[in-house]
């Protein structure tokens, strides 16, 4: 089928499924999903700024679907997701500006994809030491208790002591968040907000890879929560992206649309999927997803190829 | 798993089964509507007002989300009995 905007020949059915399949990973994990759904554009032969600008499009759909389900499972913490959208905002402005600084400077592919590596790996491992040491000792407590039934639900974390640490920080104002039962600095907001906004105007995509974990561990906000807020934020901070890109003519709303036929229903079943997990599963199950990002960007680093 | 679980997956799996084939229907018509209907004005959009194109298409998808959504949730409420997980 052609596409008369981007000027491509895609079938609407891959389209379709890989949208449904973003749609899952994003329900289920609180992502973009960028990371995948560019590759999969540019392999069905989308220009590589029309991949980047209809992928931006296409989540701030699933976004709405599944920030939607998660705010019906009561998942979503909106005054958290505001503040949060400010400071990814900035971030990501200041990422766009590193990005011209590096172009400038002639060094940019190899500095976005060292740093970009780094970082996933540094994710995977720390997310699968922290939920296979927590998901340890549920299993320990469980054992001594013989009642599998208190643990199995509790968001335990192995890295709560700094977490607490870090919520004990009284640098006004204070921001009290009800939906997720913590009282915290409004500059870590922010912080934690700037960083994930930095690493999605740096590395491109939405940056959830970063950001729900930095919203469990740092601001410690349970993990469904984490995951239905990040989908809400993404909302605001990608229709930010969208609207940058689509007045540089880098987005097919045509395409978009259709994805987010699949992803309607992928996102919904995401969603509904996070309610049969305990937090440290879901992060457990997370691990695998940064690392498919770094193998994507080594493949193209060696290769010379963009996916 | 015991058969009571079964039954509940079985049940589960053919009311999604079911709710995709509806939703795969609605969509085929939904999809040549609009991409016939609106198509050749978000081109002409596209390549004359720029930053219309760009509102509009944030609209779009939006609008287009939240359709789908409450179609999906409707489907699911109607095919589960009431449920919609």
């Amino acid at each position: 089928m052609f596409f008369p905007i981007s000027h491509a020949h895609v079938s609407p059915v891959y389209l379709g499924v890989v949208g449904f399949v973003i749609g899952v990973l994003g329900g289920f994990f609180g992502v973009g999903g960028s990371f995948l759904a560019g590759p999969a554009l540019r392999l069905a032969g989308i220009d590589w700024n029309f991949a980047v600008g209809t992928d931006l499009a296409h989540i701030v759909g699933k976004s709405v679907v599944a920030a939607k389900r998660h705010r019906a499972l009561g998942n979503v913490d909106l005054r958290l997701g505001f503040f949060m959208a400010i400071g990814t905002i900035a971030g990501a402005e200041m990422g766009a500006q590193l990005i011209q600084a590096f172009k400038r400077a002639g060094n940019v592919n190899f500095v976005v994809s060292v740093v970009s590596i780094v970082i996933y790996l540094s994710i995977s491992a720390f997310m699968l030491w922290e939920s296979s040491k927590t998901l340890g000792r549920q299993k320990q407590s469980s054992a001594r208790l013989k009642s599998t039934a208190l643990v199995a639900k509790a968001d335990d974390s192995a890295f709560q002591h700094v977490t607490t640490a870090i919520q004990r920080w009284r640098i006004p104002p204070m921001i009290s968040l009800p939906a997720s039962g913590v009282t915290i600095s409004l500059w870590i907001i922010l912080l934690v907000a700037f960083v994930g906004g930095l690493c999605s105007g740096f590395l491109g995509g939405g940056a959830g890879y970063i950001r729900m974990p930095s919203m469990v561990y740092v601001l410690g906000i349970p993990t469904h929560l984490a995951v239905g807020t990040d989908l809400f934020e993404i909302i605001i901070s990608a229709s930010y992206g969208t609207f940058s890109h689509a007045i540089k003519g880098n987005v097919d709303i045509l395409i978009a649309l259709v994805m987010n036929i699949g992803a309607a229903v992928g996102a919904q079943l995401g969603a509904i999927s996070t309610q049969y997990f305990a937090g440290p599963k879901i992060r457990l199950a997370f691990v695998p997803l940064p690392l498919i990002g770094a193998a994507i960007v080594i493949y193209t680093m060696f290769s010379g190829h963009k996916l | 798993m015991s058969p009571r679980s079964k039954t509940v997956v079985r049940r589960t799996l053919r009311a999604f089964a079911l709710e995709l084939v509806i939703y795969a229907a609605l969509v085929t018509g939904y999809f040549f509507a609009v991409l016939h209907l609106l198509g050749g004005w978000l081109v002409q959009l596209e390549t004359q007002h720029i930053r219309i194109y760009a509102v509009v298409a944030i609209l779009l998808i939006i609008g287009q989300a939240v359709v789908l959504e409450a179609v999906t949730t409707g489907l699911l409420r109607l095919l589960r009995g009431g449920r919609s997980e």
